[in-house]
């Protein structure tokens, strides 16, 4: 088992490498100065050249790489052209705000999308199936963008019911779960949810649908046994699987919205990917979608390692 | 379970945005908080709330009046003046008794230890954030010393009366306070200490920033009437809108121009004024430009139907008869007028040899959006049905607005500028610099400066030499006024429109008044009790 967990670190190290190499060079390509955000508009050019310096971008590319890389090893993501605070602040309270927002998300819609499909799978071809299928389609292709403002319209401009904007009546700096709090993050929650909620409740609708199907249920049901205890079986049957589609699923969403953290102004990582890209703050965009990919490495080097540890012919293959 | 719907409601309904009586939160299109160390970022933003707030300059903005121009006024510096016999050596003296917030005493050898973190490489407080700020601001500073604790001087490089104008960008931090905070302007942006008006007591980078009153402030007329002052960074428009109409702030700046009926409609304020701003086409002078021949510059500002564009943008705009809005001190009194005349304009085309047979065809580079930009593509798209209209055919060279920034630095004749022969640019021309020489001086063409389109006129130049040879404010003033009206009768640039500041408030805000100017004073604001 530890000889398969240091051959799976062997393999991140390149995955790590090249997606450093990836992270660097794609926000070079982008049109536009960095400096541009930061310099008054009529700064002269020995004031650019001289922040151009300063922030090393005078050198080569490969060698404004491996100096990135060589702080980047020590833990040092820079500094934000744009703010002047270090990257790795900036981007640890982002990822903090994200999980929250990720979390609330994943709980509704993990909550919601499990009752559908059940509903749905026992009850196929229902009125009530066609409903639940209906409200799946309508979560999966629904634009994020646009939900979100309408539920801004409805519920924040002509109800007055939530807040529209922000994570707390404080901004999130001491952010915790209480009813001041919790009213900031209920708008954003839903609309992030609507998607997981329509890709878990078809996942489980056919789940269920398929173990309804199967040859054990018609057994239990033949040797007596109740239908709570018989859905009780079916939740048991379904459950690995509805899991694994939350935890990706929290995955993706804890990468953030950028649409939606931007519209909700919630300060996640996605509200700082959005500001980064505007302002073109290259180390702030490094060092975001550094930390997001590098966080999908780990999640994966995990699992991989977590399935190993359950099934260990994983291992043999 | 109906019950507990409602019950959950009105709960959630009972918790609402509360405020408490006297605090003002402003929705800001920044996405960050402005640098609050001293020089801010985000432009002309940034200083209107974390410049003109926290800190003070030795020279202010007059920010008392809506019906009047806006000039600058003492600040820390009571008084100023140039030698006679050595035209570079200016005195200031400086106000006494002022005190920053943490206590320290502002004196001359505090303005040296400020101008020195701007401009002293080598000096322990240099900050290359607020150097990139503020060290283009005061291009004519060659050095300076205090000569007692109220009296400073500085030198310039060459005679230049415009300086008054410059120091108006530079505020004062207090040394004391970044002494005291291990000298780490990291540390002292969370605790800053100015001389200004208001206190900065929470700093939540990207999310808040609260403000409260310096009761001991020096000008007592600008001691805050509110008790708190909350800014809010919300750079999309319509979260701004929803922040204004749920209640979760009382002030947005630059509304949506298509909320601006409905935000009226519901009770909203929505207050603009002139300021100095403007909108507008910036011509290449380089060989081979059409905009070298008078009549084609002219036929083009003869084109374009201002009214039009005015109802275009629901009536959120002025348009131009200048370069300077109407009625600004500078504007003097021009011979050409800006109008629209399609038929006078198709005339002058004749004129210059262009006509329904031989069409004028140009190229012209625009943004899709940007700081100051108003709407660009609606807008453009107007001009160019305008000047299709008398016979000149323009094609856009559509750009990103930080792109279009890189163009504007670079020059007309450089690559990046794609041959294009007018870039359309909206500019901020608070001071001499930022109005004319930065735009017009022949020898700041690239990549000495800004001077994009390559413009040199001797007889403007020399304009611009007197501008700085005259130290008496209204003969100044009369200066500027030769050229404006210089400037607009050779039809320097096609002269479009101007913004008008736009900002909505609840109709709680009470007695704000929106100077003519890109700053504003929140000192006279207090919040009404009843209202939305």
């Amino acid at each position: 088992m530890l000889l398969y967990v240091l051959k799976r670190l062997a393999y991140v190290t390149p995955v790590a490498f090249g997606v450093s190499v990836v992270c660097f060079l794609l926000v070079h390509l982008a049109p536009g100065d960095p400096l541009s955000a930061v310099l008054p508009a009529d700064a002269t050019q020995a004031t650019i050249d001289e922040m151009r310096a300063a922030y090393g971008f005078d050198k080569p590319l490969p060698v404004q790489y491996l100096i990135w890389l060589w702080h980047v090893l020590q833990g040092d993501l820079g500094v934000s052209i744009a703010t002047g605070r270090p990257v790795a602040g900036e981007v640890g309270r982002a990822v903090v705000n994200s999980l929250i927002l990720a979390s609330a998300a994943t709980l509704i819609g993990f909550t919601f999308g499990t009752l559908f499909g059940f509903v749905a799978g026992y009850h196929r071809n229902s009125l009530a199936d066609r409903a639940a299928s209906a409200l799946s389609v309508f979560g999966v292709s629904v634009p994020h963008y646009w939900l979100g403002m309408v539920m801004v319209i409805v519920f924040s401009a002509t109800l007055g019911w939530l807040p529209p904007t922000g994570a707390g009546p404080d901004g999130s700096g001491n952010w915790r779960p209480d009813l001041d709090h919790l009213r900031y993050l209920i708008l954003p929650a839903i609309t992030m949810s609507v998607i997981p909620t329509g890709i878990i409740a078809r996942t489980v609708r056919a789940l269920v649908a398929d173990i309804l199907a199967q040859e054990f249920v018609e057994a239990l049901r033949a040797k007596g046994l109740d239908e709570w205890g018989v859905f009780r079986h079916v939740v048991r049957n379904a459950a690995p699987t509805a899991l694994a589609i939350m935890g990706l699923q929290l995955g993706y969403l804890l990468g953030g919205s950028i649409l939606i953290e931007t519209v909700f102004a919630w300060p996640g990582t996605g509200f700082l990917l959005n500001a980064a890209i505007f302002q073109r703050d290259l180390p702030l965009l490094q060092g975001s979608i550094l930390v997001l990919a590098m966080f999908f490495v780990a999640l994966n080097l995990l699992v991989d390692v977590m399935q190993t540890a359950l099934d260990p012919r994983i291992e043999r293959a | 379970m109906k019950r507990l719907g409602v019950g959950i409601i009105l709960l959630l309904s009972a918790l609402g945005p509360a405020s408490a009586q006297g605090t003002l939160r402003i929705g800001m299109t920044a996405s960050d908080i402005p640098l609050t160390t001293g020089q801010a970022d985000n432009g002309g933003e940034g200083m209107r709330f974390m410049g003109y707030t926290v800190y003070d300059g030795l020279v202010n903005w007059d920010l008392a009046s809506a019906d009047r121009p806006s000039d600058i006024v003492p600040g820390l510096a009571t008084a100023w003046g140039v030698a006679e016999e050595n035209k570079n050596q200016w005195t200031f003296k400086l106000r006494p008794g002022v005190k920053f917030h943490d206590g320290s005493d502002f004196t001359a050898d505090a303005v040296v230890w400020n101008l020195d973190k701007l401009l002293k490489n080598d000096a322990p407080q240099y900050d290359p954030r607020q150097s990139a700020q503020g060290k283009t601001r005061i291009p004519a500073v060659a050095s300076y010393r205090a000569i007692d604790p109220l009296t400073l001087e500085i030198v310039t490089k060459a005679p230049d009366a415009t300086l008054p104008y410059q120091l108006a960008w530079i505020m004062m931090s207090s040394p004391a306070q970044w002494e005291k905070l291990g000298r780490s302007w990291d540390a002292f942006a969370k605790q800053p200490a100015g001389t200004g008006p208001w206190k900065l007591t929470l700093f939540a980078p990207r999310e808040r920033a609260e403000m409260v009153p310096n009761p001991a402030y020096w000008d007592k007329d600008r001691v805050p009437k509110l008790d708190k002052l909350v800014l809010v960074p919300l750079p999309e428009a319509n979260a701004r809108v929803a922040a204004l109409r749920s209640g979760q702030v009382d002030w947005i700046e630059a509304p949506a121009p298509d909320a601006v009926a409905s935000l009226k409609s519901a009770g909203f304020t929505l207050v603009t004024n002139t300021y100095p701003h403007n909108w507008t086409w910036h011509l290449s002078r380089i060989e081979g430009s059409p905009w070298n021949d008078v009549r084609v510059r002219k036929a083009a500002n003869l084109a374009i139907d201002r009214d039009g564009l005015k109802e275009l943008l629901g009536g959120l705009a002025i348009p131009a008869k200048g370069f300077m809005p109407p009625g600004h001190q500078w504007f003097g009194e021009p011979k050409f007028d800006v109008k629209y005349d399609p038929e006078a304009a198709k005339k002058l085309l004749a004129e210059a040899g262009y006509g329904p047979k031989k069409p004028l065809r140009l190229k012209v580079g625009i943004s899709a959006s940007g700081s100051g930009q108003m709407q660009p593509l609606p807008m453009n798209e107007f001009v160019q049905q305008n000047l299709a209209e008398v016979g000149i055919q323009v094609d856009y060279e559509v750009v990103e607005w930080n792109t279009l920034i890189n163009i504007w630095r670079a020059g007309a004749k450089a690559d990046i500028s794609r041959g294009v022969s007018a870039i359309n640019y909206s500019y901020l021309v608070q001071d001499p610099f930022t109005g004319y020489l930065r735009h017009l001086q022949s020898n700041l063409a690239p990549p000495n400066g800004t001077n994009w389109g390559y413009y040199a006129d001797p007889a403007m130049d020399k304009l611009f030499d007197e501008i700085r040879n005259t130290f008496d404010r209204e003969a100044q003033i009369a200066v500027l006024r030769k050229v404006h009206e210089k400037f607009v009768d050779d039809a320097v640039f096609v002269m479009i429109t101007h913004d008008v500041n736009p900002r909505a408030m609840s109709a709680k805000v009470k007695g704000f008044v929106q100077a003519q100017n890109w700053f504003q004073d929140f000192s006279k604001i207090t919040i009404a009790t009843a209202g939305r």
